[in-house]
C-alpha cells in the first residue's frame, strides 16, 4: 500500500461549465455501453429489418419481375415509401428502438445494481438524468436516421431504370433529397417524443412492459380514436409531418393533420414535461436493489 | 447542524411498515467510528440516510453542515464504500475508479492521476488492468475504497470494508484507515468483526433493531452501564488479602480469588474510583501488583451485554 496522496487539483466550479462536463461524461459512459452491449444488437437488428426489406423489395423491382404497368416512377415509389415508413418505421421501428434503449436507461443500472455509484458523486441528479437521456438521443438518433435514409434511397433506387424521367440523381436533386431529409426529421422528432415518453417509463415503473403495450395499443388504434384522443398520441403529430399522406383505412376517424408549427413545437413541448417529470423522479430516486 | 460533525436529528426511516431505524439522534465527530450492531440493525440504513440513497421519513441528516440533497457539495466531502458487491460490467479497475472521477469535473489527466494513486494506496496497481468481474472478493472490496478516497473526501463511510479480506489486507486496511482519521477525516466503519471494531475505532455507536443503545468512546459508554457492574482482573502476591481491602469500596458488589492465574477478579459499579482506591491500598500496604487488566470495557462485552450474543433476537 502507497500512503502518499498527492494534491487535489482544485474542484470544478459548480455551474453550468460543470454540469456540461459532466452530462457528456454520463452520456459518453452510457454511449460506450449502449455501443458495446447487448442492446446494441437489438438496436441493429430493428434498424436494419426495414432496410432488408425494402433491399428486398428493391432487388425484386429489378430483377423484372413485375408488370409492365408497374414499373417504378417517382409519384408510385413516394406513396408506396410513404406507407411503408408509416407502418413499418413509425409504428414498429422508431417504437421500439425507442423502447429498447429508452426505458432501459435507468433500469439496466438497477438491474446491475450500479445506479448508486452515480449517485454518490458530486452529480445533480437532472444531470445525470439529462446526460442518460443524451446518450439514448444519440444512440438511437444516429441509428434511426441512418436507418431511414438508407431505406428510402434505396426504395428510390430502381427510378434510375427509369431513364425517361432523368433517373435517381433526377429525382434526388428535385424532391428526393428534400423528402429525404424530412424523414430523417420525422424519425429524429419520433425519437425525440418516443424517447421522452419511454425515459419517463423507465423511471416511474418497476416494470415497463405493460405501460409500453399500453402506449402501443393508444399508438397502434390511432387511426380509429376520437379526434380528442389523437391529438393525444405522439404518432399524430408526427403522422401531419410526412410528405405525402397516407390513408389511415376504410375505419379511420378523419382528423386534420397538425400543422409544422403545431406539431413540431408540440412534440418538443410533450417531451419537455415528460423530461421535466423524469428530472423530478430522478431527484428523488432511492436505492432499494433488493425490492427489484 | 456543526460544519465539523456528522449529524442525526430525530431521524426515522421506515420502508413501508418496516422500521429501517427510528428516532435516531447522533453527532459524529473526527476520527474512526465504529458503527456496530447485528444484521438488520440499521447500520447501512443509517449509510444510505447520510448519502442521500435513501430518504428520511422524518429527520434530518447532515453531513460537515450539507444536507444529503445537496450532492454537488456533499460528494466532494463524502467517499462512501457500500456493501454493494457489484459493479458496472465490463469495466477493469482503473476504468471503474477513473469514470466515476470523470463525473466529479476532473479533466481526464487529473481522473487517471487520482485514480492511480487511489488504486496504489490499496494495493490495487499490479490488478489495475484486469476485470473487475473477475476480482477476488477482497480485491473488489479494496478497488471500491479505492473508489471512495481517490477525491480525497473529508468523511470516508465504510459499510463493513474488511469483509472477504485476508488477515494481511485487514492490516493494511486498518492501517490506512487510522492513516485517514490522523489526517483529519471523519471515519466510520461498519462492522460485525468486534474485536477489529474495538482496535480502530476512537468511539462506536451500537444499533439494534433500527434504535441506537449507545454511542461514544468505548469506556466511557462502558462505564455507564450501572446494570452491568466492570470486571477487573488484578493479578498480585497476596489476592485474598487485597480482597478484603477492596470491599471497603461501596462501588465494589464483588471480589472472587482465581487460582490459576493467582488473581482476584472484581466487579465494581465505579471503575474509576476503583482506580485510585487500588492505587492507594497498593501504596498503603505494600502489595506487589503484577497487573491490571479490564476484563469487559471492549466492544465486545459491551455488544454483548447490551445487545446480547444472539444478536439482540431475544
Amino acid at each position: 500500500m502507497t500512503p502518499a496522496t498527492t494534491a487535489l487539483p482544485a474542484p470544478p466550479t459548480a455551474g453550468r461549465g460543470l454540469w456540461r462536463t459532466q452530462a457528456l461524461a454520463v452520456a459518453a459512459q452510457e454511449l460506450r455501453r449502449g455501443i458495446v452491449g447487448l442492446r446494441a444488437l437489438g438496436l441493429l437488428f430493428l434498424c436494419g429489418f426495414p432496410i432488408l426489406i425494402v433491399t428486398v423489395a428493391t432487388v425484386v423491382r429489378m430483377s423484372g419481375f413485375i408488370r409492365q404497368d408497374m414499373a417504378p416512377n417517382a409519384g408510385r415509389l413516394a406513396i408506396e415509401y410513404a406507407t411503408f415508413y408509416q407502418a413499418v418505421m413509425l409504428r414498429l421501428v422508431i417504437f421500439f428502438v425507442c423502447a429498447l434503449v429508452f426505458s432501459r436507461l435507468f433500469r439496466v443500472d438497477i438491474q446491475q445494481r450500479s445506479l448508486h455509484y452515480y449517485l454518490l458523486t458530486p452529480l445533480r441528479r437532472e444531470v445525470f438524468a439529462a446526460g442518460k437521456f443524451l446518450a439514448g438521443l444519440v444512440l438511437t438518433g444516429v441509428t434511426l436516421a441512418l436507418a431511414t435514409a438508407v431505406s428510402f434511397l434505396v426504395y428510390h433506387y430502381p427510378l434510375s431504370m427509369n431513364a425517361g424521367s432523368g433517373g435517381f440523381g433526377a429525382f434526388l436533386a428535385a424532391e428526393g433529397f428534400g423528402q429525404m431529409l424530412l424523414y430523417v426529421g420525422i424519425s429524429l422528432l419520433g425519437v425525440l417524443g418516443y424517447g421522452a415518453v419511454f425515459f419517463a417509463m423507465g423511471l416511474y415503473f418497476k416494470n415497463p412492459i405493460l405501460p409500453t403495450i399500453a402506449v402501443y395499443a393508444i399508438e397502434g388504434l390511432n387511426p380509429i380514436l376520437p379526434v380528442l384522443l389523437k391529438q393525444m398520441s405522439v404518432i399524430h403529430y408526427l403522422q401531419s409531418l410526412q410528405p405525402v399522406p397516407v390513408s389511415q383505412g376504410p375505419l379511420a376517424i378523419l382528423a386534420e393533420p397538425a400543422s409544422p408549427f403545431v406539431a413540431v413545437p408540440g412534440v418538443i413541448a410533450v417531451a419537455a414535461v415528460l423530461l421535466w417529470l423524469s428530472a423530478k423522479k430522478a431527484r428523488k430516486l432511492e436505492i432499494h436493489y433488493g425490492d427489484e | 447542524m456543526s460544519a465539523a460533525t456528522i449529524d442525526f436529528q430525530n431521524v426515522s426511516k421506515f420502508y413501508g411498515e418496516v422500521l429501517g431505524v427510528n428516532r435516531v439522534t447522533l453527532s459524529i465527530p473526527p476520527g474512526i467510528t465504529g458503527l456496530v450492531g447485528p444484521n438488520g440493525s440499521g447500520k447501512t440504513t443509517l449509510f444510505n440516510l447520510a448519502t442521500g440513497l435513501l430518504r428520511p421519513t422524518r429527520g434530518t441528516v447532515s453531513v460537515l453542515g450539507v444536507p444529503p440533497d445537496h450532492p454537488e457539495e456533499l460528494f466532494r466531502l463524502v467517499g462512501y464504500s457500500t456493501q454493494f458487491d457489484s459493479f458496472p460490467r465490463g469495466m477493469n479497475g482503473f476504468r471503474f475508479v477513473e469514470t466515476f472521477l470523470r463525473l466529479h469535473g476532473f479533466s481526464a489527466a487529473e481522473s487517471r492521476r487520482l485514480a492511480e494513486e487511489a488504486i496504489a494506496r490499496v494495493g490495487l496497481t499490479d490488478a489495475a488492468g484486469r476485470k473487475v468481474a473477475g476480482y477476488s472478493k477482497g480485491m473488489r472490496q479494496r478497488i471500491r475504497l479505492a473508489q471512495a478516497i481517490a477525491h480525497h473526501p473529508r468523511v470516508l463511510l465504510l459499510d463493513e470494508p474488511l469483509n472477504g479480506l485476508d488477515p494481511m489486507a485487514r492490516a493494511d486496511m486498518i492501517g490506512l484507515f487510522r492513516e485517514l482519521a490522523e489526517q483529519g477525516l471523519h471515519v466510520i466503519v461498519s462492522s460485525h468483526i468486534l474485536h477489529e471494531v474495538d482496535l480502530i475505532a476512537d468511539q462506536v455507536v451500537l444499533l439494534n433493531q433500527g434504535y441506537v443503545v449507545a454511542e461514544g468512546a468505548i469506556r466511557g459508554v462502558r462505564g455507564e452501564m450501572e446494570k452491568h457492574p466492570m470486571q477487573i482482573q488484578i493479578r498480585c502476591d497476596h489476592p485474598s488479602r487485597l480482597a478484603a481491602r477492596v470491599f471497603s469500596d461501596d462501588g465494589v458488589v464483588e471480589a472472587k480469588i482465581l487460582e490459576n492465574p493467582q488473581a482476584l477478579l472484581v466487579r465494581t459499579r465505579d471503575a474509576d474510583g476503583f482506580y485510585l482506591l487500588l492505587n492507594r491500598i497498593a501504596i498503603e500496604d505494600g502489595f506487589d501488583i503484577h497487573s491490571v487488566v479490564p476484563m469487559d470495557d471492549d466492544v465486545q462485552s459491551v455488544y454483548g451485554y447490551l445487545i446480547g450474543s444472539n444478536g439482540g433476537a431475544a
